[in-house]
């Protein structure tokens, strides 16, 4: 199970335009992905899932992603959450 | 049971009647259990619900996208529609359905409450406010699975009392139709636009109740003062008897204000001064007259703007100024352009969302950057101005440069007119809103570039003491009688007389009879209010000498904190009008 650490850096955090995103991005991969918290653990196909991890500016996840594509499911989001969700910030 | 809530009081008046819910968003859900075999089809129904919520939610889209070419609105319904295809929503109702053997509309109700506890709980702000989203998704669903739609004040068959969480100007516009006897709100300030709007139409309103309409249910008996900012839920008998004697009696004292109508609003010894109002509507322009008003002191033109698909044309505009400078003839009225901002956004016009809207784009730096809407709106107004008197007032000014670029503008428009022949008065008085800090410390010098000022307290208050006037949890600071109110005041009306000008107060302080005696003194020479208030400040601007008024405002400017200075006004008019105050 391929995961990696990414910190939320744009300015309104991990709220639904950039959830949405996250999760359209999550779709067109066949693997599992999941984001987690501290204690808490969402799946990354769920926008509501997301942004009830409240994860403001500054937040540190842990993604997680499991299948057939898995790696590059992690590439994408991480890459995505990296490009501040293509916001200004 | 009885029971009393305290809230705060923004109109006039006593309303008793049943009340009305108007509840956007929460529609009552019951619980019912379904036999194991029709799960299947409780399911299949509410998957129906979702399919046609994602309909109408593409339907909005497109209409949108459409009408307004609006990227930003159609964003919002796209995160709608991404919440309704929502795996973890759809498959925990579905999950809820199947375990506990419920209807659908409980079970999505379940999941909803769940979601919205979660989002209670996250200390960010803005987050914490995107649970509003879920629940108009939610509530959606819910809607299409019970078959209801939305209530709306405009179907109402009786009088009611309409209780809401909050209404938005849309809901308080459908209320000038009539059917509302009063109404109360969890949510609003005194100045909030709605609190306004309810003055100007004499729909007594309290406001402020944070849970009334938690409170009180459809059908209630309710009694709303909106004099003393009080709600009554289920009133005793005695309760009820008090208060129709209180609203007989406060019938009885508008009518005998009412008498005065046809006297000049002067003191004993002949000092005079305007009083005139300040309207929206047109229906509001008989109510001003039979009220004595010699004039309009303000014209909000921002309602041509709203709840339209298009942009006013020029002609939009022109048909109505010139049935209002025909209409208060032989008076005058003073249109002030555009003050789009805050609460007032019309989507057509509406660029992109700004943090903090309020200091935003707004107003006139919303017409300098739109200058062919600006330049449409003054061709309007000039072309109006051949039937009857009117006069120009460019809001929210910073300082001389935003004048001298209006008026700028408004010469080449004047040319322009004058080139095609077409006739408008030439002489056409402009003025300027006194509004904002740097304004009011620079009077001396706008008052060489204009004919007029209007001082507009409601922003001057909120921006010299930089609250937010619709946040109850710092309404308290609102304070009229502030020293440095006062004291922008003064600097105006000294500014203003010494270059010769006169100068208008159209904020909603010049309708506050207990500030009567206190602008009197100060030197203002007009005050423009909504219809209601007229009555009572020209009673008491009959009633004194000037000096008494003059002696008032000194002894007011020379005490340093707002609470003392009320203290000594309310005590002072107390003594002069006990049957006021």
């Amino acid at each position: 199970m391929p995961s990696q650490v990414a910190t939320i850096k744009n300015t309104l955090g991990l709220h639904l335009r950039a959830a949405s995103k996250l999760v359209k991005l999550a779709h067109e991969y066949n693997s599992e992905i999941y984001l987690q918290k501290d204690e808490i653990k969402a799946n990354g196909k769920s926008m509501l899932g997301i942004v009830t991890l409240g994860a403001v500016r500054g937040s540190t996840l842990e993604i997680i992603t499991e299948g057939p594509d898995a790696q590059a499911l992690l590439d994408a989001v991480v890459g995505l959450i990296e490009r501040n969700f293509d916001e200004e910030v | 049971m009885s029971k009393t809530l305290k809230g705060i009081p923004v109109s006039s008046g006593i309303g008793i009647g049943r009340a009305f819910l108007l509840d956007r968003r929460k529609i009552k859900v019951e619980k019912y259990p379904i036999s194991a075999e029709d799960v299947p089809n409780e399911i299949e129904r509410f998957h129906q619900a979702l399919d046609l919520a994602k309909k109408q939610l593409m339907e909005i889209r497109e209409n949108l996208v459409r009408e307004l070419g609006d990227k930003g609105h159609a964003h919002i319904v796209d995160v709608h529609i991404l919440i309704l295809e929502d795996e973890m929503l759809i498959n925990e109702a579905i999950k809820i359905v199947e375990q506990e053997r419920v209807n659908a509309e409980w079970a999505l109700r379940t999941v909803l409450s769940q979601f919205v506890n979660i989002f209670e709980g996250i200390e960010d702000s803005y987050l914490k406010e995107r649970r509003s989203d879920i629940e108009h998704v939610g509530e959606r669903i819910l809607r299409n699975l019970v078959g209801k739609t939305i209530s709306n004040i405009d179907e109402l068959d009786q009088d009611v009392i309409v209780i809401a969480h909050d209404l938005s100007p849309a809901d308080t516009a459908q209320m000038h139709k009539g059917k509302v006897l009063a109404f109360a709100t969890d949510m609003g300030g005194r100045t909030s636009h709605t609190s306004i709007t309810a003055r100007s139409l004499e729909i007594p309103a309290v406001v402020g109740l944070e849970n009334v309409s938690a409170t009180v249910k459809t059908g209630d008996p309710v009694i709303v003062d909106g004099n003393e900012g009080i709600l009554i839920v289920n009133p005793t008998p005695g309760e009820f008897r008090n208060y129709l004697d209180k609203q007989k009696h406060y019938k009885y004292i508008v009518s005998e204000l009412l008498r005065l109508k046809d006297q000049p609003a002067e003191t004993y010894d002949g000092y005079r001064i305007e009083l005139k109002g300040n309207i929206e509507f047109f229906d509001e322009i008989p109510h001003l007259l039979s009220r004595g008003a010699e004039g309009i002191g303000l014209y909000r033109t921002e309602f041509l703007y709203m709840n339209k698909k298009d942009a006013p044309t020029e002609d939009d505009h022109f048909r109505v100024y010139k049935k209002l400078a025909k209409q208060i003839s032989p008076y005058s009225a003073v249109i002030r352009t555009l003050d789009l901002g805050g609460d007032k956004i019309a989507s057509h016009l509406h660029e992109e969302d700004e943090p903090n809207p309020v200091l935003g784009l707004r107003a006139i730096r919303f017409s300098l950057k739109h200058q062919d809407l600006f330049k449409l709106q003054l061709r309007a107004i000039l072309r109006a101005s051949a039937y009857g008197k009117l006069k120009i007032l460019y809001p929210m000014i910073s300082g001389i440069d935003e004048v001298r670029q209006a008026n700028d503008i408004l010469d080449k428009v004047k040319q322009e007119l004058l080139s095609k022949g077409i006739y408008f008065d030439e002489a056409i008085q402009v003025g300027v809103m006194i509004e904002i800090p740097s304004a009011a410390m620079t009077v001396d010098f706008l008052a060489r570039e204009v004919d007029f000022f209007s001082i507009g307290t409601n922003d001057l208050i909120q921006y010299s003491i930089a609250i937010d006037r619709g946040n109850e949890h710092v309404a308290y600071l609102y304070e009229p009688l502030h020293p440095a109110v006062l004291r922008s005041v003064k600097q105006c009306v000294v500014a203003a007389h010494s270059q010769g000008i006169r100068v208008a107060m159209c904020g909603e302080m010049a309708g506050d009879p207990l500030c009567t005696l206190i602008l009197l003194g100060l030197g203002l020479d007009e005050l423009s209010m909504n219809a209601p208030s007229l009555p009572i400040i020209k009673k008491i601007v009959r009633s004194v000498r000037y000096e008494q008024a003059a002696e008032m405002a000194y002894r007011a400017m020379i005490l340093s904190t707002p609470s003392e200075i009320e203290d000594y006004v309310e005590k002072a008019m107390r003594r002069l009008f006990p049957e006021f105050f």
